[in-house]
């Protein structure tokens, strides 16, 4: 039993590596991924359409000279997702709590997460970009910001706080309910259970879902640039519109990969330390 | 006794979950310093009137008082807890939380209590009960036990005047049972109000001051534990405890 134990929690280990054990199997799977993407290679390389593909994606000057712009946009998009992320983590948890408020007085609250979840996963995030980048700043509201750049945050926050109050409801129902018992039989009420008790052990269960939606977010915040902000997206748009040559796309969609693929390794990394952890627990 | 000299009394207490009627009409009154044993199948409705009597199940019908106090209803359960301490079966540890903090938690958030005050407290506690090396542990790191008696310690650190076990050794190894049971025993030595729901016959006799039968929620028999171990009266007492000794568990 125990060696049986061992190998499934070995295999558990990566994802992409957890059964490579041994050095045949090793060289077995370096063998069939060179075949592969060669064969890849060879049917794309050998395509009639190549050789003008090849210029319009992979022109490898204009990647050069188009990468350093695009960089510094990006550096926009960082900024509005960073800001979205923060917002977003307190924002959420807040829909969550209200969602989860006890008795029949706090009704409306409860009913007020619930319209704002369905309402704000149901329209498509452009939607709501055009709508508040369009439509917020023409209300001329005195004291609020009229930017672009604003309203298109304001949209990312509005939409992807419904996401992400949906996976912290779904870590404080993952809670056992003995442990509000335990909680409230010493006298705690039902805010510090949910304070001390409740959250810190639904938020640990829920980070690898919660980075996977930050991941969505991140690319999203290329769609704040169909409201006016030059971010990476539209930057490359403008390069693609003068030279009529598409490789700044390519510049871009690396930028993404260069900080979204880094974050998902992250998130499968703490998937694995917290199956690690259960499994290594002893009694529970 | 009656419910003015009592530490609790309860009288006609019911409770239905949906369509199930679980307590039907119980009427129990536990002195001051008086260790009561519930016993019964499980089903018959001892875990579900501990935790009415902690307002963790509000109740249908009947009255609960509390040192003559009614806190059946229109009272902050929160401030009633404070007073009764309540043990779990499956120990319900907060496992995000060392041992220490496990302990702290309450008399901090709930009574106030300064960090460095609480702290000293629960290790006076923790030391009382063998589990001072274990302050920093996390609760996974330990065995059923000790699990079980952190959980001892965390409600003690209350200082409630009423602690409600709620069968505390059936989720434990035969071997570490006797460890709680010795804690619960210098409890009750120390004088310590306690109404226990236990499997444990042997111990029910050797601590309790009175034990009561409950049979399909309701209290069937009570009486001194040689009385109602040796000479029960009601046939179903006398079924039930002859299952008990077949089973090897008196």
């Amino acid at each position: 039993m125990s060696v049986d134990a061992e190998t499934s929690s070995a295999n558990r280990r990566s994802r992409i590596l957890g059964d490579l054990q041994g050095g045949r199997n090793i060289a077995v799977a370096v063998a069939s991924t060179v075949v592969f993407f060669a064969v890849v290679i060879v049917v794309i390389i050998n395509s009639a359409g190549w050789p003008e593909v090849r210029k319009a994606f992979f022109d490898r000057q204009l990647f050069t000279g188009s990468f350093p712009e695009i960089a510094r946009a990006f550096l926009l998009n960082v900024r509005i997702f960073c800001i979205a992320e923060v917002v977003i983590l307190v924002a959420a948890l807040g829909i969550a709590v209200l969602r989860g408020l006890p008795g029949p007085v706090l009704f409306p609250f409860r009913l007020l997460a619930v319209v704002y979840t369905d309402l704000f996963r149901g329209i498509p995030t452009i939607l709501v970009i055009y709508i508040l980048g369009f439509g917020a700043p023409a209300l001329q509201l005195s004291g609020v910001p009229n930017s672009p750049f604003f309203w298109g945050v304001t949209a990312l926050v509005l939409v992807y706080s419904a996401y992400v109050a949906e996976v912290y409801r779904a870590g404080i129902e993952s809670v056992h309910p003995s442990q509000e018992a335990a909680a409230r039989s010493l006298g705690l009420s039902h805010a510090k259970t949910l304070r001390f008790v409740i959250i810190p052990q639904a938020v640990r269960r829920v980070i690898p879902p919660l980075l996977n939606d930050f991941i969505g977010l991140q690319k999203d915040s290329a769609l704040v640039a169909l409201i006016g902000p030059i971010e990476a997206f539209r930057q490359s748009q403008i390069d693609v519109a003068a030279t009529f040559n598409y490789t700044p796309y390519l510049a871009t969609a690396l930028l993404f990969l260069l900080l979204t693929i880094p974050l998902a390794r992250l998130t499968d990394w703490l998937v694995a330390r917290d199956r690690r952890r259960q499994s290594g627990g002893g009694l529970r | 006794m009656n419910a003015k000299e009592a530490a609790l009394s309860l009288e006609g207490v019911r409770k239905s979950f949906g369509s199930v009627e679980v307590l039907r009409g119980v009427d129990l009154n536990v002195g001051e310093h008086e260790v009561v044993c519930l016993i019964g199948a499980s089903g018959s409705g001892k875990s579900t009137l501990l935790r009415c009597v902690n307002l963790l199940e509000r109740i249908d019908a009947g009255r609960i008082f509390l040192h003559g106090k009614e806190i059946t209803h229109g009272v902050d359960a929160n401030k009633v807890r404070r007073r009764v301490g309540i043990v779990f079966q499956a120990f319900n540890l907060f496992p995000h939380m060392t041992v220490l903090r496990n302990v702290t938690l309450a008399p901090t958030r709930v009574l106030g209590k300064s960090r460095a005050e609480a702290q000293a407290e629960a290790i006076a506690l923790l030391e009382r009960f063998g589990l001072a090396d274990k302050r920093d542990e996390y609760p996974d790191r330990l065995s059923g036990g000790q699990q079980q008696r952190v959980a001892i310690v965390r409600a003690l650190a209350m200082r409630p005047d009423l602690m409600l076990l709620d069968e505390v050794t059936s989720a434990l190894d035969p071997e570490l049972v006797a460890e709680v049971l010795s804690v619960i025993q210098e409890l009750a030595d120390g004088g310590m109000t306690m109404l226990i729901a236990t499997h444990e016959m042997s111990f029910a006799r050797d601590t309790a001051d009175r034990v009561c039968f409950l049979d399909a929620g309701r209290i069937l028999e009570q009486g001194p534990p040689e009385e109602i171990f040796t000479r029960p009266r009601e046939f179903r007492t006398q079924q039930f405890l002859e299952r008990i000794i077949a089973a090897g568990r008196l």
